[in-house]
């Protein structure tokens, strides 16, 4: 029996060197939706998505993703559960040694012993979802930024997975490109029938597609639901966040030490390097 | 500081540990990978053929100066008819290996480290990942062998343009008679001088191939970290080889 959702967080707790990341974070992500998971930059987005592929094992605490605990996983558990999962990364990690086609076929011909002409048609099927047919004999480095995040989002589509996960997509685009790739993610998640996790801080963008968002902040999920609900809440911080003011429980200054002191501290000041010689 | 020490002996434990485990996974994948022989011959292509002039230019000058020298100082001897057998016996066993490795770690090491290193760099390896395919088995371990494939064929052009480099030197330039050149060449060599040079270009091969991957393969994914596992590679594989000549020159000579 499938569970209505397809990631489950429990109590995640993951640090790097003495950094705690995620300090007992809970998550469920429904199945059929596109869930976006926003957070100001560093909050470990990108982290989140390596604990949920599996990239990155948690200190503490467990992830369940399309029925499967993730610790309970060896390597071709592990592998098998990647095919049914789709990833676009921030800047398409498209196969530089390959032109656009090839890099569609790259899965294909990896996993499946399929025939030359089902693959040509597969990959230009792919390629025409995304409005890159034309581009299919280019090489990688011909692309813009958008172009390749379209062809990276052939790629991860090649495979017909039921998770599609993106990776900051809106990240440096313009606004045509933005636009289209906004539009690709809800078409293909209602189109195809699978679930989407966005990973991304662009509010505006992001509210207009999701059902539903997450804000993390501080190593837990600061607050959840649907982005109308995040955009009237009360909270401080999801106000902050929401409307990108600068000051607020996120505070514009990086903890430093009383500022009148450290300007007129002659201490400090004679050991500056100028001093020295 | 002596803190400090521990640390850095620790650390340095870690990696090499690290380093043979991930060596053996390479062997271990190795016959699978080579079931696609289309993967592998690309990479002999890319480390061997592409390393083929600058083999066969050094080949032939480092002859030539073996040539030069062993005339000039045998002639002090008498013993200029030896040219033929001391080129033959240099190049074979020591200067066709080491040189070859050295000048293989330059231009297809390096090579092979930056790319690996970019790909990571760019996330092609994590891409990999998930689309459930194993980068060690798909960009690695091809490399690997494409690497400990090359070596002893470059070792091989190598030293044969070096014995004709001498030959040119020794015969048209010195006045040698070419067919002494030849004959003596052929009684003073013994087959066990042959295996000498064919099993330090394999483990040489197998040694810097390994160095240039593992450093690509483990760079820190930033332009500098790129960079540190290039002159890393260079550097490392140098010392290894010339570690690694003298360990088998020694096990030879006893």
């Amino acid at each position: 029996m499938q569970s209505d959702n397809v990631v489950e967080i429990e109590d995640l707790h993951y640090a790097r060197g003495s950094r705690e990341i995620f300090k007992g974070l809970n998550l469920a992500i429904r199945r059929g939706e596109v869930t976006a998971i926003m957070g100001p930059s560093g909050t470990g987005k990108t982290t989140l998505l390596r604990l949920i592929t599996g990239q990155l094992v948690p200190d503490k605490g467990r992830v369940r993703v399309d029925g499967e605990w993730l610790d309970q996983l060896r390597r071709p558990g592990l592998y098998s559960l990647r095919r049914r999962i789709g990833m676009l990364f921030q800047n398409g990690a498209l196969l530089t040694d390959f032109d656009v086609f090839e890099n569609v076929a790259f899965p294909l011909r990896e996993h499946y012993d399929l025939p030359d002409r089902l693959i040509r048609h597969i990959v230009l099927t792919k390629l025409h979802a995304v409005g890159l047919r034309g581009a299919a004999f280019m090489q990688p480095q011909e692309l813009s930024g958008g172009m390749a995040r379209r062809v990276a989002l052939a790629r991860a589509m090649a495979t017909d997975p039921k998770i599609l996960i993106y990776d900051e997509p809106f990240v440096g685009l313009d606004p045509i490109s933005m636009g289209v790739i906004v539009r690709l993610v809800r078409r293909m998640n209602d189109a195809l029938g699978i679930s989407s996790i966005v990973v991304s801080h662009d509010v505006q963008e992001i509210s207009s597609v999701a059902d539903s968002s997450y804000l993390i902040s501080d190593g837990k999920v600061a607050a959840g639901g649907s982005p109308d609900e995040l955009h009237n809440a009360q909270s401080e911080l999801v106000r902050q966040f929401m409307h990108g003011m600068a000051d607020g429980p996120v505070p514009f200054h990086f903890p430093a030490e009383d500022y009148a002191s450290q300007l007129f501290d002659d201490g400090r000041i004679s050991k500056s390097p100028q001093d020295d010689s | 500081m002596i803190r400090d020490l521990i640390a850095t002996l620790g650390g340095f434990v870690r990696t090499f540990g690290a380093s043979q485990l991930f060596f053996f996974r390479l062997l271990a994948e190795s016959p699978r990978v080579l079931l696609r022989p289309s993967l592998v011959s690309r990479q002999v292509h890319n480390a061997g053929a592409m390393s083929l002039v600058l083999i066969m230019v050094c080949g032939f000058f480092v002859g030539a100066v073996i040539g030069l020298q062993s005339y000039s100082n045998l002639a002090r001897f008498g013993a200029e008819d030896q040219v033929g057998p001391f080129s033959a016996l240099a190049l074979m066993k020591e200067l066709g290996p080491v040189i070859t490795a050295l000048l293989f770690a330059g231009r297809a090491g390096t090579a092979l480290a930056s790319e690996i290193g970019l790909m990571r760099v760019t996330d092609q390896l994590s891409a990999m990942e998930m689309m459930a395919i194993d980068p060690v088995v798909r960009v690695a371990v091809p490399r690997f062998l494409g690497g400990a494939i090359s070596m002893p064929l470059l070792v091989a052009i190598f030293t044969s343009i070096g014995i004709l480099g001498a030959y040119m030197v020794g015969v048209p330039l010195m006045g040698l008679d070419s067919g002494a050149f030849w004959s003596e060449m052929k009684q003073g060599v013994a087959e066990a001088d042959v295996w000498e040079g064919i099993i330090k270009s394999i483990v040489f091969g197998v040694a810097s191939s390994f160095i240039a991957v593992w450093e690509g393969y483990n760079c820190q994914p930033t332009a500098e970290g790129v960079g540190r596992a290039t002159t890393r590679t260079v550097v490392i594989s140098a010392v290894t080889v010339l570690i690694f000549d003298f360990m088998i020159t020694a096990i030879a000579i006893n």
